[in-house]
């Protein structure tokens, strides 16, 4: 009804944009990592040309990525510190979602709102509010002497793991709640009435019902939440700021930002998104069959 | 609520494990555990930020002793270091406010029109748009901060790091959450209304203009408050852009001064941002509700 050449004309500008200022400089990072070094000035030289293209940085890069190397130690501690976050993530966002979603009733508004009260409140305040809880004189540290559990004050801030990882959780668990929430709400509660009058106790009803019919939404909410966990290098800057608890985010940055290297930073980029796009293909393999067999059921 | 339950196997045990199992059998119990985890969640979520908030009201220097109540001191009361006094905490609010501005206007317009063009366009080329648009949405930013401060360097050499780079790279992740969420509009409202308009014997144009676009007003709105708050809420891609100090947001001069014993008008300066965000929200619901009066659809609509 409408001519034909609107919807594409429409698409355009977007697409465009999208092309310009995503797709090409994805490209000209690979186009970085596999280019040149300037002999003078040890300058990158892109090299837009695959055909041209120099590996030896990239292998060079790939050698530091080897065990027991420097780039080694820092992956394997961002997979545990991402894993970690993860785990916990879902154990406190799962039975939060679930609450809300099947038990609450009156304060089902409050709650809601509650929940995106951290949607409102920026990243960096947020993380701000745990350096200035956690400082030496902070209020946990006096909570905890006064308590008489510490009889010292603990100098959370000097470059611990775990406190790296639950900065995380505090950050990203919001954006794991919310489509858990949503798919949670969705499940039709005759399914479990069902499960229910064939005799099934609360918690199997749980795990053979309501587990598997929240696996799309768990896994989603899994992937919105990892992905820029691996890429994170603020949080952790910021809630200890040593070399113990840097992240592959944190490498980048410095050989961007501190160190002389920016065709290193480009390889390691690339390393990354290399290894999120198996990570992605594996999940998007997962949610593909969790949705077949939510269909086969 | 009591309902009565039809006994099924006679529990064995001393009385607390009877009851534990009790309750673990009632179907319509209210389970306190997990009520309590929620409750201790949402305090957990929020607290230290009403916290941090407190404390951009302190009356003394300190960030963690409470020194008595000031509304003014850190916001405007202090001559030198107060938000609306201390030029460089002053520049990174207009930056923030001045960036996601110009991203709402620039990226809401671009998605819409991009959300209108996916949903309806059939052709070749229209699923590679469709893939390229969801692709921003699953990238960490740091490897979209990398690649647009490359392409800047090495390519667009024409435009520098600066407010225009920082401009581009939050309309560029900005685009995609626009297109999801008219998207969702965009399917539960069908294409009924614009037959109807047809048949009707109005032309193309005027369904666009008197159908269409009334339908989607609602979803522009939330898309607006959207890409409002993302945008005033970005770090990685604002730092990556920078020009230095003078292009400094709110959250570059916050994770900066964070670890370097700040005063709390750098709370202040984060808090600042806390009130324009729910500001902007409150006008947008309000609007929301007055595009929606008399409209049967729903949050559930936007794919919410």
């Amino acid at each position: 009804m409408y001519p034909r050449w609107l919807w594409r004309a429409s698409a355009l500008p977007g697409t465009v944009w999208l092309f310009l200022l995503f797709l090409v400089p994805l490209y000209a990072v690979v186009a970085i990592a596999f280019g040149d070094v300037s002999p003078i000035f040890q300058l990158p030289v892109p090299v837009w040309n695959p055909l041209d293209w120099h590996f030896e940085h990239m292998s060079q890069v790939l050698t530091l990525f080897a065990p027991s190397h420097e780039l080694w130690l820092v992956f394997v501690r961002t997979l545990i510190y991402v894993v970690a976050a993860l785990a916990l993530s879902v154990l406190i966002g799962y039975p939060v979602a679930y609450y809300i979603a099947r038990f609450s009733h009156r304060s089902r508004t409050t709650l809601i709102v509650l929940l995106l009260v951290p949607f409102l409140v920026s990243y960096m305040l947020r993380m701000l509010s745990w350096v200035n809880l956690l400082a030496p004189d902070g209020y946990v540290n006096s909570v905890l002497t006064g308590l008489g559990i510490l009889r010292t004050p603990y100098d959370w801030l000097g470059g611990h793991g775990f406190v790296v990882v639950l900065g995380l959780v505090y950050g990203y668990v919001p954006y794991l709640i919310l489509p858990l929430y949503a798919t949670l709400d969705r499940i039709d509660q005759r399914h479990l009435e069902a499960a229910r009058d064939l005799g099934a106790s609360r918690f199997s009803t749980f795990i053979h019902v309501t587990l598997p019919l929240s696996k799309t939404g768990l896994l989603g909410g899994a992937a919105i939440i990892a992905l820029p966990m691996f890429g994170d290098y603020y949080t952790t800057n910021i809630l200890s700021g040593t070399p113990d608890t840097s992240m592959l985010g944190n490498q980048i940055d410095f050989y961007f930002h501190g160190g002389p290297q920016p065709t290193v930073g480009a390889a390691i980029t690339v390393v990354l998104a290399a290894f999120l796009v198996v990570v992605m293909s594996y999940y998007l393999f997962s949610v593909n069959r969790a949705q077949k067999e939510m269909h086969a059921v | 609520m009591s309902v009565v339950l039809p006994v099924r196997a006679p529990a064995r045990g001393g009385r607390l494990s009877r009851r534990l199992r009790r309750t673990a059998d009632n179907p319509w119990g209210r389970p306190r555990f997990l009520g309590a985890v929620t409750w201790l969640y949402m305090a957990w979520s929020i607290v230290p930020v009403v916290i941090a908030i407190q404390f951009s009201f302190n009356a003394g220097r300190s960030l963690t002793a409470w020194q008595g109540f000031s509304l003014s001191r850190w916001y405007w009361g202090d001559p030198i270091n107060s938000v609306f006094k201390d030029p460089a905490l002053q520049h990174a609010l207009l930056q923030s406010l001045k960036l996601a501005g110009l991203d709402v206007l620039i990226a809401v317009p671009l998605g819409v029109s991009l959300a209108l063009g996916l949903a309806r366009w059939r052709g070749p080329g229209a699923k590679a748009a469709n893939f390229l648009m969801l692709f921003p949405l699953v990238t960490p930013e740091i490897v979209m901060g990398v690649a647009l401060f490359l392409v800047f360097l090495h390519l667009f050499t024409f435009i520098h790091p600066g407010t225009t780079a920082q401009l581009l790279g939050h309309v560029t992740f900005s685009i995609s959450y626009v297109v999801i969420v008219m998207r969702g509009r965009l399917f539960s409202i069908g294409r009924d209304y614009e037959e109807a308009a047809i048949d009707l014997g109005a032309t193309h144009w005027q369904t666009l203009r008197l159908v269409l676009l009334p339908l989607l007003v609602p979803a522009v709105l939330a898309s607006a408050i959207i890409v409002f708050a993302i945008s005033i809420d970005d770090f990685v891609i604002s730092s990556w852009l920078s020009c230095g100090s003078s292009c400094d947001t709110v959250p570059i001069n916050v994770y900066s001064a964070a670890r370097q014993a700040p005063l709390p008008s750098i709370n202040a300066l984060a808090a600042m941002l806390v009130y324009i965000t729910i500001g902007v929200v409150l006008i947008g619901y309000g609007l929301y509700r007055l595009a929606m009066r008399g409209n049967r659809g729903s949050l559930a609509d936007l794919g919410v």
